[in-house]
């Protein structure tokens, strides 16, 4: 496994993508796997900013990724705000264009691009999000 | 972020570069408001040399779409996606609310 600690800012989020690319490329997904697994982490470490810390320059994110046998496992740690993911209202896309809100889109795209997601919470670690990735069967 | 706009006849050209994601997001909300306070309804986003975009993009295009389309104004029409950013946006579901073009040339004339 391997970890890189990120000052939790929108300037990193491109620096925390280039960390995550190279562990999907070398887990072996495609290019469409891999710009998933980059799209995924950065919506995790945008919401990570907007919502648990709430703003910019207020905490760390803590990145991990673990080669696995079926791809790549990422990990995103933080120290903010509890998150609880039901509390989420999820967009409802499909919708007519009015209706369609800003709120939870992020974690929608988390949850269609990834193969499983769990979202965890305690005192001692705080909040982690767990992604995987699964290569596709050839 | 550099932000080019290029103004046709019928339409204006919107293009930007790079990764689109909460940084940047703002910037490129304002450019489209700017045009839309013009009176600018018919916008084609050229994203040939867009690599990333993320949920914060798609909200100021969707945005920006509810806002043209009200009383028939216009739309925004995009061009030239990449083909990672295509595939995520049939995955989430999102690719039926814009028209998209292989080429600028097309997506201007569809005006």
């Amino acid at each position: 496994m391997q970890t890189r600690i990120f000052p939790g800012r929108f300037e990193n989020l491109e620096e925390i993508s280039h960390f995550v690319i190279q562990a999907a490329e070398k887990a072996g997904l495609d290019d469409s796997a891999v710009y998933a697994v980059e799209l995924a982490v950065d919506e995790a470490a945008t919401n990570i900013i907007e919502h648990a810390y709430q703003g910019e320059g207020l905490g760390e994110i803590c990145c991990s990724f673990e080669i696995i046998q079926e791809g790549l496992k990422v990990m995103l740690q933080d120290w903010g705000v509890p998150f609880n993911p039901l509390e989420v209202p999820e967009p409802i896309l499909g919708a007519p264009l009015d209706e369609i809100q800003s709120s939870g889109l992020g974690l929608f795209f988390i949850r269609k691009l990834m193969d499983e997601v769990r979202f965890e919470f305690s005192i001692e670690k705080g909040n982690t999000v767990t992604m995987i990735k699964r290569k596709k069967q050839s | 972020m550099e932000i080019a706009i290029t103004h046709y006849k019928r339409c204006v050209v919107i293009k930007t570069k790079g990764r689109m994601d909460g940084s940047n997001a703002p910037e490129l909300k304002t450019a489209f408001k700017e045009l839309i306070d013009k009176g600018e309804f018919n916008l084609v986003f050229d994203m040939s040399e867009v690599n990333f975009m993320a949920s914060a993009g798609w909200w100021v295009l969707i945005d920006t779409q509810k806002t043209c389309k009200q009383l028939n104004r216009g739309e925004v029409v995009l061009a030239c996606i990449d083909k990672g950013i295509q595939d995520s946006l049939s995955l989430v579901g999102m690719s039926s609310y814009f028209k998209a073009f292989d080429d600028i040339t097309s997506a201007v004339g569809s005006f």
